[in-house]
């Protein structure tokens, strides 16, 4: 089977030019596409048989995790998907307009989301709801943004959560600029110092942005964990559309440590994620992260993505789901039974019913909404704007219709 | 020559300098820095080489590599790595090289400067500064005689302002960094180092606000509005029809985005003839803006269509037609004489 590797000579000068990989019809026939398996240099700490592996050089970043934290990763990631399939639904039922799924990236999400310190930063893309839920932002405070009543409710300055930004990859300049202000005011130097974890996709690797993004952060030492969640698929393009490299050996061309972590072991995003923000912390970023994983859904409810892939392919992920795993390795060590099982499932179906009863009930937003806060020192302009058309609507007013 | 006069002593009623445009905005940008620690300056070659114009002369030295950078070449770096900066609590200047080197951070100003602070209904504020010296007239290749200031103010969410002369430009600048809102700041770079433009500034005296247009010249037979470089040529044709007996008013919109054109209505509504001046092309333009407003507010009182001055509709051309291109004193007043004889 190809692997990424071979997309590019190993050696200069020896042999022919390399070129884009392309899948023999076989693979393709097969659903076994390239960039099915993370190669050789993935870090797994558990399989997906729900096996410990050891690992001597990140272990000791989850030396810490007792049984009890295993089952709040497992609880975590369970109330997401939840969450992610209640507003799935609400979508369909014409309670939201869109929605972007995350079902299958919840290890990578929670994994690094649990991995950060509340004085640390993030910069989302529009894809983290599990980001989110780590820094205590309920998926009632992103549902505005799917059903058209705002652009994100959360207080992004209290969380430390950027607000979602949707045009691929300009978040992760913005991360850089945050992390050198870190940096500046003297935040980074020690374990107790600050960080900065910016997410993006694979599809957002080809932006200007992200490049830009590595340059200034590697240039300036910004302390900033580039997170990247490869999960295969940029809409209806393979990663093999966007780099004939794997993705994390992008890294080193910019001078940074980059590193493949399977991104359906939430463990190992924990421990890896911890070790970037650490190296951040003492001075030594940036660092890349690879995430690899499986968009297990359509991009957003609008896409169809049996119009280009395999069903098969899907199929051999699901053999890699984030949340089983645990639930095998837990059930194995006999560290929950079911009665947590149980009640971890009546905790998501409680957040999804009060989900579904908050979706319900969003106010209309107030029409002077849009005019309100376009500047922070009020334009004349659109103020005038807005009075005209206030007084416009108000001659409707008790009239009928 | 006299030590700069940074702050008003004790007592001291002035401290006025004589500086040029490009001077008096190094000075304006040195009292920014000054009073407010968070105030960085970034750019290509602003640091040690003081920027490409000397704007930013001195400052490093002064103030240190982490509050002058020099950047990578990359402006949608400078922009987007600013909303990072601005997001966490600093003020940032940023200077884009030439005005034909944004459209890189083109993205970055519409989509994330412009709209963050209404996609969190305020919550997030980017107080920071985009310098752009714009403008034709130094014989330069392609790229870098442009004037884009049109695609920013259509854009909700900035404010743009340009500056004519060295006392605005010295305070101009400084209000900007104090705005809460993203500004674009458009500098005349034709006049940076013109001795004629060479001012008394009053670094005590109490500025005209940012966001107001100004009359510069009083006048009664026709209104002539402009901005950034073409008000000197506005003045300078002012000045010449006096010669012929035609009294023009001249005003300098100082602030493009919000316009205040309640000082353009009153003097149209005196004279009933506009004339509007401006280096960028006139399609779907600030012109365009300005001639659909006064027409709605002054339809009365308008004598004459109003008519624009401007750039062609073409791409800036080659350094040897630009006198061509250009708005000058000629073809003002041959506006002002096609306005009278309508």
């Amino acid at each position: 089977m190809s692997s990424p590797e071979q997309w590019t000579h190993p050696e200069p000068r020896e042999g022919p030019a390399a070129t884009a990989a392309a899948p023999t019809a076989e693979q393709v026939i097969a659903g076994l596409r390239a960039t099915s398996e993370g190669g050789p240099e993935l870090v797994q700490l558990l399989t997906p048989e729900g096996e410990r592996l050891e690992n001597p050089e990140f272990d000791r970043y989850v030396a810490d995790v007792t049984a009890e934290d295993l089952r709040s990763l497992y609880r975590d990631m369970v109330l997401v998907r939840r969450a992610d399939r209640e507003a799935n639904a609400l979508q369909r039922q014409g309670q939201l307009g869109i929605w972007v799924p995350l079902l299958g990236q919840e290890a990578a999400q929670i994994g690094s989301g649990r991995a950060l310190r509340d004085t640390d930063m993030v910069f989302p893309s529009y894809r983290e709801h599990g980001v989110a839920w780590c820094r205590g932002i309920s998926p009632k405070e992103i549902l505005g943004i799917f059903r058209g009543t705002d652009h994100g409710s959360w207080d992004s300055n209290a969380k430390r959560f950027h607000p979602y930004t949707i045009v691929i990859g300009n978040q992760v300049l913005n991360a850089a600029g945050y992390a050198m202000g870190q940096r500046f005011e003297g935040k980074v130097g020690d374990g107790d110092s600050e960080a900065t974890m910016v997410f993006f996709g694979d599809g957002a690797t080809s932006q200007g942005d992200v490049h830009e993004g590595f340059v200034w952060a590697a240039v300036y030492d910004a302390p900033l964990v580039f997170f990247c969640q490869n999960n295969q698929w940029a809409i209806s393009e393979p990663t093999e559309r966007q780099s004939r490299l794997p993705l994390y050996h992008r890294a080193r061309g910019y001078g940074f440590p980059g590193i493949r972590v399977d991104g359906n072991d939430v463990l190992a995003t924990l421990a890896v994620s911890r070790w970037a923000l650490d190296e951040c912390r003492h001075g030594n970023g940036p660092v890349l992260i690879e995430a690899f994983t499986y968009r297990m859904d359509a991009h957003t409810t609008t896409d169809d993505p049996t119009r280009y892939r395999h069903s098969d392919e899907l199929e051999a992920w699901k053999l890699k789901d984030p949340i089983e795993r645990v639930r095998v390795h837990l059930v194995r060590h006999e560290h929950a039974d079911q009665d947590f099982f149980d009640s971890v499932q009546a905790d998501a179906d409680e957040l999804a019913a009060d989900l579904r009863e908050f979706c319900f009930n969003m106010p209309h937003p107030p029409v002077n909404q849009m005019f309100d806060h376009v500047y922070a020192e009020a334009s004349p302009f659109v103020d005038a704007q807005r009075d005209e058309f206030l007084a416009y609507q108000a001659n409707f007013a008790g009239g009928e219709h | 020559m006299a030590a700069p006069v940074l702050n008003k002593k004790p007592g001291a009623t002035t401290a006025t300098q004589s500086l040029t445009l490009g001077k008096a905005l190094n000075q304006g940008l040195r009292a920014a820095m000054e009073a407010d620690p968070k105030v960085i300056v970034m750019g290509e070659d602003v640091g040690k080489l003081g920027g490409v114009f000397r704007i930013t002369d001195g400052l490093q030295k002064d103030f240190g590599e982490h509050r002058v950078l020099d950047t990578p070449l990359s402006e949608s770096g400078i922009i987007g790595a600013a909303v990072g900066l601005a997001v966490r609590g600093f003020r940032p200047v940023c200077e884009i090289q030439f005005d034909g080197f944004i459209f890189p951070g083109f993205d970055q100003i519409v989509s994330q400067v412009a709209k963050l602070h209404a996609r969190t209904l305020g919550r997030v504020k980017v107080p920071l500064v985009i310098r752009v010296p714009f403008g034709g007239g130094i014989g330069a290749v392609e790229h870098h005689s442009e004037s884009p200031e049109s695609y920013f103010a259509h854009t909700a969410g900035l404010k743009v302002v340009s500056c004519s002369n060295a006392v605005d430009a010295y305070w101009m600048i400084q209000q900007a960094i104090q705005c809460d809102d993203p500004v674009l700041f458009f500098e005349p770079k034709r006049f940076y180092h013109s001795g004629f433009m060479k001012t008394e500034v009053d670094t005590t005296a109490t500025p005209d606000p940012l966001f107001a247009s100004r009359v510069v010249r009083a006048g009664s037979t026709a209104t002539v509005v402009a901005y950034g470089p073409s008000v000197k040529v506005a003045l300078d044709a002012a000045t010449a029809a006096e010669e012929e007996g035609r009294s023009l008013e001249v005003i300098d919109l100082r602030s493009l985005s919000p316009l205040d054109l309640g000082p353009v209505f009153e003097s149209v509504r005196r004279t009933g003839r506009l004339v509007v001046v401006s280096e960028a092309p006139s399609e779907a333009s600030l012109t365009s803006e300005i001639a659909a407003r006064v027409q709605q507010e002054c339809f009365y009182s308008l004598e004459a269509p109003v008519l624009r001055v401007t750039g062609f509709d073409t791409p800036y051309p080659p350094a040897k037609l630009e006198e061509e291109f250009l708005p000058d004193l000629d073809r003002v007043l041959d506006a002002v004489d096609r306005s009278l004889a309508w």
